[in-house]
């Protein structure tokens, strides 16, 4: 009897297409969103993360059908991010049925946007995904928040920018290992658990996770509040309610 | 057929209330509307809330909607959702805020000096998630629900009602709090039944076919 920690599916999408994730056994459509998220609702996903990576500005708009889709036939909550610029930005994708909005580059060039949208929808609603490289050594890292996919360091304190962000109003963090993210190593611990242990806001962990004991180890040393994966479950490695039977296994609170 | 009115007041994105309960309304009408008429001439209500409660009351004050509301939830199977729980009670701990009073009783903080875990971890605020709620009465809102079935909340404030006796359902985070409420033709959840997969759907499907009696 206690709050379950999450397992949160992430789905690219692009020109209105999910990328990854499309080999499900009997598919009828790969690549269909709403198909996709049932099979991951089936599961037990406790949430799905839709990220849009579309590179054209004109195909912007294909995610808010997605959403609309997704959103009237799937009963768990959606978060939505990439490409979020301005508040109306979030307004449209609340609109269309997403829960909660994630801001990622935005929030550095515009810190305000996340006290803006918080106050607007509830912070509720508002995600800050951060991407933290290690820019110290082993030993003693330095954690600092880069942009544009991990190209750009902004020189920002990734701790530190944690702490500001929940002041401003957010109501959870995304938080991405860009050393990690694609690895299959696990998830960067000590990262995970300085924000997490420094934050009042629930902490979601991404970026390296190849098998189910890294799922477990976000939880345990991580103290991660939930767990995101990609790679692991698209392509039908494992199931979600695979994963919920090693960290049940491991003594973790989950939704079976 | 029956008419149940989703009560919006222009508190944020009601969508996903609209499409579960349209999703379990088994062919009757359901309508998300912001016209005092339409709520006053339903048969049944769902009054949800999210956001600052102190938005939500000046909301609702300010669209003309509070009288018919009020009438509902003291004549019609109603359903409280989330802050449209928290409203239904006197006072709110959040920007301290006065509620609708039609319960006894008021929201509080989840208190930042209790918010550790049986290991000695910290807990989060918001409660955010699936927590199991215990059915610690029977209702025909539980009908087909499993007792303990874990349904989504996201809450930073929790109603302590001064009636006990209104409790159905209950969570724990760390310490055991209200989860629902009942009393006559009204119910309320703290949780998000249209974010909570099959279960969420049933309490929404038992809501829809119940007859606003708290026996079945």
């Amino acid at each position: 009897m206690a709050l379950a920690k999450r397992i949160i599916p992430c789905l690219d999408v692009t020109d209105g297409r999910v990328v990854k994730g499309v080999n499900f056994v009997g598919l009828r459509d790969a690549g269909d969103p709403v198909e996709i998220a049932r099979r991951y609702q089936e599961q037990g996903a406790d949430e799905l993360t839709f990220l849009d990576i579309t590179a054209s500005s004109d195909n912007r708009d294909l995610i808010l059908h997605i959403i609309e889709d997704v959103a009237s036939q799937v009963f768990i909550p959606l978060t939505v991010g990439g490409g979020v610029r301005e508040v109306a930005d979030i307004r449209r994708l609340l609109n269309a049925g997403a829960d909660k909005v994630s801001i990622n580059s935005s929030a550095v060039t515009n810190p305000q946007l996340v006290a803006d949208a918080a106050g607007k929808f509830g912070s509720q609603a508002i995600v800050v995904a951060i991407d933290a490289k290690n820019t110290g050594s082993e030993e003693f890292p330095k954690w600092e928040v880069f942009t544009h996919g991990g190209r750009k360091n902004t020189g920002l304190d990734a701790i530190e920018w944690a702490l500001k962000m929940e002041a401003m109003g957010a109501g959870e963090i995304l938080l991405t290992s860009m050393d990690r993210d694609g690895t299959k190593i696990g998830f960067n611990l000590p990262l995970t658990r300085s924000v997490s242990d420094i934050v009042n806001i629930p902490v979601i962990a991404s970026g390296g996770v190849g098998n189910l004991q890294h799922l477990v180890d976000g939880v345990l040393e991580g103290h991660a509040d939930a767990v995101l994966a990609a790679s692991i479950f698209h392509f039908g490695e494992y199931t979600v309610q695979q994963a919920k039977e090693a960290m049940r296994a491991a003594g973790i609170e989950v939704r079976l | 057929m029956q008419k149940i009115a989703i009560v919006d007041y222009g508190m944020g994105n009601l969508r996903s209330v609209y499409q579960a309960v349209k999703h379990v309304a088994d062919g009757h009408e359901v309508v998300l509307t912001h016209d005092p008429d339409v709520v006053a001439s339903a048969d049944k209500v769902v009054f949800p809330g999210q956001g600052a409660m102190r938005d939500c009351m000046k909301n609702l004050n300010e669209s003309g909607l509070r009288a018919v509301v009020e009438t509902a939830a003291r004549e019609k199977p109603f359903l409280g959702v989330c802050v449209g729980m928290q409203m239904l009670f006197e006072h709110s701990e959040e920007a301290d805020t006065t509620g609708l009073g039609i319960f006894k009783g008021r929201s509080l903080r989840f208190p930042a000096a209790l918010m550790i875990d049986e290991n000695g971890q910290k807990l989060k605020v918001p409660h955010m998630g699936w927590n199991n709620v215990k059915q610690v009465r029977q209702h025909p809102i539980w009908q087909g629900i499993e007792n303990n079935a874990r349904f989504y909340y996201v809450h930073s404030y929790f109603v302590h009602p001064a009636d006990t006796d209104l409790v159905i359902g209950v969570s724990d985070y760390p310490f055991t709090f209200c989860g629902a409420v009942a009393q006559g033709q009204l119910v309320a959840v703290q949780f998000h039944p249209e974010k909570s997969d099959t279960a969420g759907l049933q309490l929404y499907r038992n809501f829809v076919n119940w007859d606003g009696k708290s026996s079945s």
